[in-house]
């Protein structure tokens, strides 16, 4: 078997025992598992409705995969997506709120806004790692607490709208709705995000694979004595590569608040789309276009599980232990590595 | 007499290359059996079998003379075969008896006894000789003790058949004088022992029997008191092999490089480099003699920049480059194969064609406006694996999948191919087959003879008297003598390079 089918088989043997697990926990359960994984089905792509849902969720699913998987491929551990991504939120709510511009201007300048908050957050943390050797896990897990307590109080204090914790609805001018996705899709919260974010990978792809700058993250990423050697700035990388990470990140946060929602709110907790985020990156091998296909599972999973309380009775929090089960075989890809090497050797034979 | 090993007829294919083609070895009780090849001959590889890391497509294994199934190392444990790697697998911030039990803990009422763990670890270690203090951590120790670690590691899990894969490439000659003499005492208590070795000598001092294999096949066995170093070298590369390195009388011209009064710190914070002074002329190879660990390693890193440098100046052609960046002083013209080749040299998981490009990436034609030129950068590597016969499947491999020779023939293309005005070469044939060392010989003399200047560090004191044109001898981060190979004998470098003052040494500053 050659090297490419093999990485490509790993995540979808995961995913399958993903769901045999699940099932095998929901009949223990004593849930009607056919049932569950129907409504499941038809929760995400039974309706065009639930479908454009779909495609919102992927959105920011995509950004945030692209931010884990990009700092992964140049050497970094970027546990701070949640934090930048809120932070991106916030910055282009603001922006969409605060001015008055025309559209062509307005909108890319939120997005732009999101974009640069989110590099910044994670500038910090790259910083400190290039310069300090601090390790970017624990600066980055920090600094979602921040994000998420700064934001808040900065929506309480200088936002707020009447309605209470939130802000305005920004402008019309700096949003990224579509009347006519709108119309298309049922009236599901779809929105032009999904472009960029389709953008956003085909940049990352291109970025490391084919720049002399992305050859330059990608050898720091796997070896900082022997890129320091061959005249590389290491320092200089690893803080590009952390802001670049903080970019994709701001960018999932302007999805949600220029796209589907259109305001910022004040947050009891983190959204989880950040953290989500690592779970894509891991299940879509760190690869551009693999991370577009893990979004669209685990958006689509994220959607549809909204429809089995409802259909089938069965609680939906069974899918965050399906989508924990197909991260944890992901993980643990060793495991299905060695029994397909023993099939294909008895296959030889 | 029974063979402890045999390994028949053994097949081990890789994508796109047949490393192990039909080969057979078999080992008796109580020798010590070379193994012996050209770079990527599959020596390694055949090893990696026979400890159970791969899985042979054909062939059969015996133990005493019993079949077996060795699918992993644990089996290969319990049959009593120890591997020395190549490349130590140790945890640096774990101690010497925590290493060595890792995997093997004794425990008692569920924790682990590291008391015991020690005092066999000692008991061990004195019964052979090897002098390793038991609680010491392993990032605190040499090279030489670490490998002794590994032998400990697995005399301790109870190995009576020992495979050493390169183990005197990384070690100095004293420490190799050493390692003998442990593997002599290992003999007597019973032990064989396999060793894969480029280094003739060596087989023809320790080893009882020699198995050679070529390309990936076996090509035979033979007994080393019946044969000499030509037969083994000839045997192996299929041709002639000249010792002695061919070369005119070196016509050195204007200085191209030079060190004046250079103070450096090495990691520790102490003077490693103390004040030294050394010039390269166009058209010479200088010759670096020292026991390692007086300051060679910080005085090269000083020099190309990836050591920050305390006080005194470099200079290239004339030019200042004490305060440069290591890319300013690669364009400035300097080459450097570095010591350590998996550290410095390669980035093992990016394809070997990406490796040759390491410092010319950016420049046109492997880039243009930020884009590279992939068409360019692979037409360019596939020519240099040609010319410098690196062995390797395609130039798309991994430089991981390259075996330790053909991976260090590959660095010295790259830096060769640039035509360095200064080319540092640290120990640059570490590792390589008598046939390669030739052939890289060739071409830092070739360098020479074009007018641009080698500077070579290197442990071999062969080497440095083969190839320079000028010794220097450093001691204490200084040199301390400079001397004409032609005119020195081996003893005499040896007193140098213990620090024995010689009559002319006041002399050196002026050179
Ligand atoms: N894991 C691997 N994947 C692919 N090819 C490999 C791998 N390991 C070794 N090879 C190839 O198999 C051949 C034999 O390699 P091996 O490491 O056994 O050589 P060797 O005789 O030990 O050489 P050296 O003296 O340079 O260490 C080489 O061509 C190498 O490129
Ligand atoms: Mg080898």
């Amino acid at each position: 078997m050659s090297n490419r089918l093999r990485n490509l088989s790993i995540p979808i043997i995961a995913v399958l025992l993903g769901v045999v697990v699940g099932t095998i926990i929901m009949l223990i359960s004593g849930y009607d598992a056919i049932a569950a994984y129907s409504a499941l089905w038809s929760g995400a792509f039974g309706e065009v409705y639930y479908t454009g849902e779909v495609v919102r969720q992927v959105t920011p699913y995509i950004l945030a995969g692209l931010a884990v998987a990009f700092a992964f491929r140049t050497g970094l551990f970027n546990i701070g997506v949640e934090g930048q991504l809120i932070v991106g939120w916030l910055a282009a709510v603001w922006v969409g709120v605060a001015f008055d511009l025309p559209r062509f201007i307005h909108l890319p300048l939120a997005v732009l806004a999101a974009a640069v908050a989110g590099g910044l957050w994670a500038f910090l943390p790259g910083l400190l790692k290039a310069r300090f050797r601090v390790h970017e896990v624990i600066v980055t897990i920090m600094m979602n607490y921040v994000a998420l307590h700064l934001t808040n109080y900065i929506i309480r204090r200088y936002l707020p709208s009447p309605s209470g914790d939130r802000t305005e609805k920004i402008h019309a001018t700096a949003s990224l709705r579509s009347p006519f996705f709108e119309e298309l899709t049922d009236f599901s919260r779809l929105h032009w995000g999904i472009f960029i974010a389709i953008i956003a990978a085909i940049f990352m792809w291109f970025l490391l694979e084919k720049t002399t700058r992305g050859f330059e993250l990608r050898s720091v990423g796997f070896n900082q004595h022997a890129s320091q050697y061959s005249g590389m700035n290491v320092n200089k990388n690893i803080v590009l590569s952390m802001v670049i990470s903080g970019v994709f990140a701001g960018l999932a946060g302007a999805m949600e608040g220029l796209g589907t929602f259109g305001y910022a709110a004040v947050k009891g907790g983190f959204t989880g789309v950040g953290f989500d985020g690592i779970a894509v990156a891991l299940l879509g091998g760190n690869a551009a276009f693999g991370v577009i296909l893990a979004a669209i599972l685990f958006g689509a999973l994220k959607v549809g599980s909204l429809n089995m309380p409802l259909e089938s009775g069965v609680p939906n929090e069974l899918v965050d232990i399906i989508i924990a089960l197909i991260v944890f075989f992901v993980a643990a890809s060793y495991m299905i590595r060695i029994v397909m090497d023993r099939f294909s050797k008895k296959g030889v034979k | 007499m029974e063979y402890v090993i045999e390994m028949l007829n053994i097949r081990k294919e890789f994508p796109g290359i047949v490393a192990n083609d039909n080969i057979t070895l078999q080992v008796k009780k109580g020798e010590i059996h070379a193994l012996l090849g050209e770079n990527g001959a599959g020596k390694s590889t055949l090893m990696n079998v026979l400890f159970g890391l791969y899985q042979p497509e054909k062939g059969e294994i015996r133990v005493k003379g019993k079949p077996v199934n060795i699918t992993n190392p644990n089996i290969a444990n319990d049959l009593g075969i120890g591997m020395v790697h190549q490349h130590f697998m140790l945890v640096d911030p774990f101690t010497v008896t925590e290493n060595i039990i890792l995997g093997q803990e004794t425990t008692s009422k569920g924790m682990i006894d590291i008391k015991k763990a020690e005092n066999d670890v000692r008991a061990i270690s004195e019964k052979y000789g090897l002098a390793v203090d038991p609680s010491a951590k392993i990032a605190d120790i040499s090279v030489g003790m670490q490998q002794r670690v590994e032998i400990l590691k697995t005399l301790y899990r109870g190995a009576e058949i020992l495979i050493f894969d390169e183990p005197t490439a990384v070690l100095t000659p004293q420490e190799i004088g050493e390692l003998i003499q442990i593997m002599k005492t290992l003999i007597k208590e019973g032990k064989s022992i396999i060793l894969i070795t480029h280094k003739l000598k060596e087989i023809m001092e320790v080893c009882d029997r020699c198995t050679v294999i070529r390309k990936g096949k076996g090509i035979g066995t033979v007994t080393v008191s019946e044969t000499n170093p030509n037969e083994l070298a000839s045997l192996m590369v299929g041709r002639e092999v000249t010792f002695t390195t061919e070369k005119t009388e070196a016509t050195p011209k204007h200085n191209v490089f030079e060190i004046e009064n250079l103070h450096v710190k090495d990691s520790r914070g102490l003077g490693a480099v103390n004040g030294l002074n050394l010039t390269v002329r166009s058209g010479e190879i200088v010759g670096i003699a020292g026991v390692d660990g007086n300051g060679q390693s910080e005085l090269i890193e000083a020099i190309t920049g990836l050591r920050k440098i305390d006080s005194g100046s470099v200079k290239l052609n004339g030019k200042e480059i004490t305060k440069l960046s290591p890319r300013k002083i690669t364009e400035s013209g300097i080459g450097h194969i570095p010591q350590d080749r998996h550290k410095h040299g390669l980035v093992l998981d990016f394809p070997i064609g990406e490796n040759m490009v390491l410092q010319t990436y950016y420049q046109e034609p492997n880039s243009k406006m930020g884009v590279l030129n992939f068409k360019n950068i692979y037409k360019k590597a596939k020519s240099l694996i040609e010319e410098f016969d690196v062995r390797t499947p395609s130039e798309f491999t991994l430089a991981r999948a390259l075996s330790g020779g053909n991976q260090q023939k590959a660095i010295i293309g790259r830096e060769v191919d640039r035509n360095p005005d200064l080319l540092i070469a640290a120990q640059p044939t570490r590792g390589l087959d008598v046939g390669a060392i030739e052939f890289i010989h060739k071409r830092l003399i070739e360098q020479r003879d074009n007018g641009k200047g080698v500077l070579l560090v290197s442990f071999e004191l062969d080497e440095i008297m083969n190839v320079s044109d000028r010794i220097a001898v450093i001691y204490e981060g200084k040199i301390v003598a400079i001397v004409d190979p032609k005119e020195t004998t081996e003893q005499e470098l040896g007193l140098l390079m213990a620090g024995s003052k010689r009559k002319e040494a006041g002399e050196v500053n002026n050179v």
